[in-house]
């Protein structure tokens, strides 16, 4: 039996996962999709916030804070890109000075630091490019971004290193309350643990359902983006928000860690809870909206749009507590989830010792997991070193960002594994940039193929059914 | 750091072209850098007939024409480094290029030809939507996973763009045994061959479909169906003719961007049209010693014209090498609109030059104007039709144009 079984390999559930990792407990992460990091935590707007939108008093609030505050040490022990960029929230006119006005108040009772308010010279001297039309900005020096799933491989990684396991593909169906536990079926096998963490986004109201939970409900709301290339990706050096409303943040422009420039979220209530489409409408929204905030973004230089379904709760605050002995909902993560993740792992942590779960330290825990170190970021002198040691590193698979062959052949042998296309692209970049995998694909499938032992047309782009290849040439049957 | 009189980067048509001209005459300290594990570029894939007809009088397959030139480049034994990506170019001619034998390496060149070819447009520029399954291609990548790998992408084929790559997928996906429903084209004309439309679609009973779009992309793992619309004149979609084609399979062949990632690093002066390097009558670039040939130039309708305009490239290096002064480049060439761009950009009073030329849409019943600053016209010729898929080019004589700083490409409409 296992002492703990978190369920969702998300940010939250793999962030919980590490914090747990430290403790002598027996853990299992329970994902349903092929990979980590697929749901929400895929598809975001890749910031911690400073924490000056969350109304004061509420967990959203409390848990924004401390996390942005734990976030570059947790970046730095677990090797991950993170970039303390500062954000600006611009304003055009009274109307939102006055609203900024509020958010600055909000941010100062939340306790956020350094917090400052922008005439417009102020403003257009800190970002040559945002809106000439721009009158006032919230300054937050303390914002920041991060690659989420990059955090998510990487806690997930080190909560592995540390011998908590990972089921892919293991869908959870039912839980049944047995002497001392549950009993899960995932991915239609039975799993025993003693606490469940349910961490399963926006499913994480059916989780609940199954415990005979049903105070909650978790709605989709669905938010497209456009990613741009590196080419404009330091047209704005800060996160760009737009004065809030009540249906979220707006149209935000920011470059990423990576160094593209992303635009986006719409923000549209859905009910399909796996409807990743974009629309029309939905990106000349993106384009508009991101047009008006900073001027010279082409948005020819996209790279490629995408959607991300966020988990909205029914209460507006995050829904993290503890229905009975032994079960912990950590449902409703949407904005500010990504920034609150450490402070959401610590909490639960909270919860699950008052609930009983023993932690005594593991004398051998290594909170350490070391940078999968990038070719194109090196030296001369280390890449020299790296090649030296395995010359898979002097050759370059992917062109655009400049990834080698050593690199994904380390990230397909590294935990979390990858077993997909997409899992290798999203762990080193390569097919991420301009040409989008059109000349190194399928040199990465063949890779795959030789790693993972099956053949060549059964490697897919994202698990199931998404086939790159469907048979042999006539030529070549 | 070992110095070297000419590195030609890449070795598709238009590096062996180069080198081999270069060699021809008189470079013998030269090397080839090619990041794939062959020489040959892209033609290694287009086992498709029709390149060098101009050249060889014959018609050959792309691995028989690069094969031709391989000869070439091994009967002057001009050494190749293969499986070597170059990182970087200083505008002062250091490369830093790295392999798995040498690791990362420095070279000091005298000259350098960017050879480096061009790729596809990818399907993120076009921001189509709808979901984002397997089962999505450029042309180019169906093409290396059908003819190098032996694989079949996908049975059920819808093609976006009728760029040639793209007619040239239909046929040979059809030709293994898959289902190519249709060809859409954003535009009201292809900007393919005429050749390639009537062997590789109306052969076939492809049906071309003009002024046509993809509007939406269905499916969440692997592709089921894409939905296509009618564009009006704006380009945008017509909801009212909006039609779902069901299909496991969308290649994309919506263009060909020049591959100058490099040449930026070397602070090569580009021209905003041909996304290529702005180059004079010996395609030498803005920065002396640096030239460009082939399509990280410009993108080509036919190899021959590459193999062409590197041979040019190849020769003028061979004089720079040499210490012989260039001829003064004293003539910039504009173009009205219509004609969307020259190559080369700019050109010297001393020689005759042949300047290649693309229009910007089809036009029928025009003349070709070149005149020069004081409204002087240096050469003029009718058309009965030109159009964006087929390059154009003039052959201008020097005396004509002797006095000229400023030279003209227009299309007068008859």
């Amino acid at each position: 039996m296992f002492d703990v079984a978190i369920i969702g390999a998300g940010v939250v559930g793999g962030m919980i996962a590490r914090t747990l990792a430290r403790y002598q407990l027996k853990i299992v992460i329970l994902e349903k999709g092929h990979d980590v990091a697929t749901g929400a935590t895929a598809a975001n707007s890749a910031i911690v916030h400073a924490g000056f939108d969350a109304k004061e008093g509420t967990l959203k609030a409390k848990l924004n804070v401390r996390g942005s505050e734990m976030m570059a040490e947790v970046c730095r022990e677990l090797g991950v890109k993170y970039k303390n960029n500062g954000s600006l929230v611009i304003g055009f006119g009274e109307e939102d000075k006055a609203h900024l006005e509020t958010l600055y108040r909000r941010g100062i009772a939340n306790g956020v630091r350094n917090l400052e308010l922008l005439n417009a010279e102020e403003l257009h001297a800190l970002e040559p490019n945002v809106s000439a039309d721009a009158t006032c900005a919230l300054h937050a020096p303390t914002g920041a971004i991060v690659c989420p799933y990059e955090l998510t491989f990487a806690a997930v990684g080190n909560a592995m290193d540390n011998g908590a396991e990972l089921l892919l593909e293991s869908e959870v169906t039912a839980i049944q309350p047995i002497e001392g536990g549950y009993k899960i079926t995932a991915g239609g096998k039975p799993i025993e643990a003693k606490y469940i963490v349910n961490a399963a986004g926006v499913y994480s109201d059916a989780i609940a359902n199954m415990v005979g939970d049903a105070s909650f409900t978790v709605h989709p709301r669905r938010g497209e983006y456009i990613l741009l290339d590196k080419e404009i990706g330091a047209l704005v050096s800060h996160t760009i928000f737009r004065t809030p409303t009540k249906m979220g943040k707006g149209i935000l422009v920011s470059p990423t860690v990576d160094g593209n420039l992303l635009t986006g979220p719409t923000s549209e209530d859905m009910e399909d809870k796996d409807d990743k489409s974009t629309t029309p409408e939905g990106l000349a929204r993106v384009m508009k909206g991101a047009g008006e905030s900073v001027t010279g973004i082409r948005f020819g230089a996209s790279i490629t749009s995408f959607c991300g379904l966020r988990a909205v709760g029914s209460t507006g605050d995050f829904i993290i507590n503890n229905p009975r002995h032994g079960f912990v909902n950590v449902a409703g993560i949407e904005s500010p989830g990504l920034s609150s993740a450490p402070a959401i792992a610590e909490y639960v942590l909270d919860l699950l010792r008052k609930d009983g779960l023993n932690t005594a330290e593991k004398a051998n825990y290594n909170p350490i997991r070391p940078a999968l170190h990038a070719f194109r970021e090196m030296s001369m002198e280390e890449k020299n070193a790296v090649i030296a040691k395995d010359p898979a590193y002097g050759r370059v698979i992917c062109r655009c960002e400049t990834v080698t062959e050593g690199e994904i052949l380390t990230a397909i042998r590294t935990e979390p594994k990858p077993h997909d296309l997409d899992g290798v692209k999203r762990r080193t970049r390569a097919q991420m940039g301009r040409c989008q995998g059109g000349f190194c694909s399928p040199y990465i499938v063949e890779l795959l193929a030789r790693e993972l032992g099956i053949p060549y047309e059964k490697v897919t782009k994202s698990g199931g059914n998404s086939l790159v290849n469907l048979e042999k040439t006539k030529g070549a049957r | 750091m070992k110095t070297i009189d000419l590195v030609i980067i890449g070795g598709g048509p238009a590096g062996m072209s180069a080198a081999v001209a270069a060699y021809d005459a008189g470079v013998r300290d030269l090397l080839i850098l090619e990041r794939d594990a062959h020489l040959g570029g892209i033609l290694q894939q287009c086992i498709h007939n029709g390149f060098g007809l101009h050249r060889f009088g014959e018609e050959l397959t792309g691995p028989e024409y690069a094969g031709r030139y391989e000869k070439m480049v091994e009967e002057r034994n001009i050494p190749s480094l293969l499986n070597t990506m170059v990182l970087d170019i200083t505008p002062d001619k250091v490369i830093t290029a790295t392999n798995a034998e040498r690791g990362v390496f420095q070279l000091q060149a005298k000259a350098i030809i960017l050879c480096m070819g061009c790729r596809e447009r990818a399907k993120g520029a076009l921001n189509i939507a709808g979901t984002r399954p397997a089962g999505i291609y450029s042309a180019g990548t169906a093409q290396k996973y059908v003819n190098m790998k032996g694989y079949l992408p996908g049975k059920e084929v819808v093609i976006l763009g009728s760029g040639d790559i793209g007619l040239i997928m239909a046929r040979r996906m059809t030709l293994e045994g898959a289902k190519v429903h249709a060809v859409c084209e954003l535009m009201p004309y292809s900007g393919g061959l005429a050749r390639n439309i009537e062997q590789c679609l109306h052969d076939f009973g492809i049906p071309l479909k003009l002024s046509h779009t993809v509007v939406e992309i269905h499916g969440r793992e692997r592709l089921t169906g894409v939905t296509i619309a009618k564009v009006d004149e704006h380009r945008r979609p017509i909801p009212e003719t909006r039609e779902y084609i069901p299909c496991d399979t969308l290649l994309l062949s919506v263009g060909l961007i020049p591959e100058n990632e490099l040449s930026k690093t070397a602070s090569v002066a580009l021209d905003r049209v041909t996304n290529g390097a702005v180059v004079d009558q010996d395609r030498q670039t803005e920065i002396p010693g640096i030239y460009a040939c082939g399509n990280v130039l410009h993108v080509h309708d036919l190899v021959d014209f590459v193999s062409e305009e590197a041979e040019i490239a190849g020769k003028s290096a061979a004089a720079y090498i040499a210490g012989k002064s260039a001829a003064a480049v004293e003539i910039a060439l504009h173009t009205d609109g219509k004609v969307r761009y020259t190559v080369p950009q700019r050109i010297t009073r001393q020689k005759d030059v042949t300047v290649f030329f693309r229009v910007a849409d089809v036009y029928r019943n025009v003349t070709v104007k070149v005149t020069d600053e004081k409204g002087n016209v240096i050469y003029s010729r009718k058309k009965i039709k030109v159009a964006p898929g087929e390059m154009e080019s003039v052959l201008l004589k020097s005396d004509t144009f002797a006095g000229a700083r400023d030279l003209c490409f227009a299309l007068e409409e008859n």
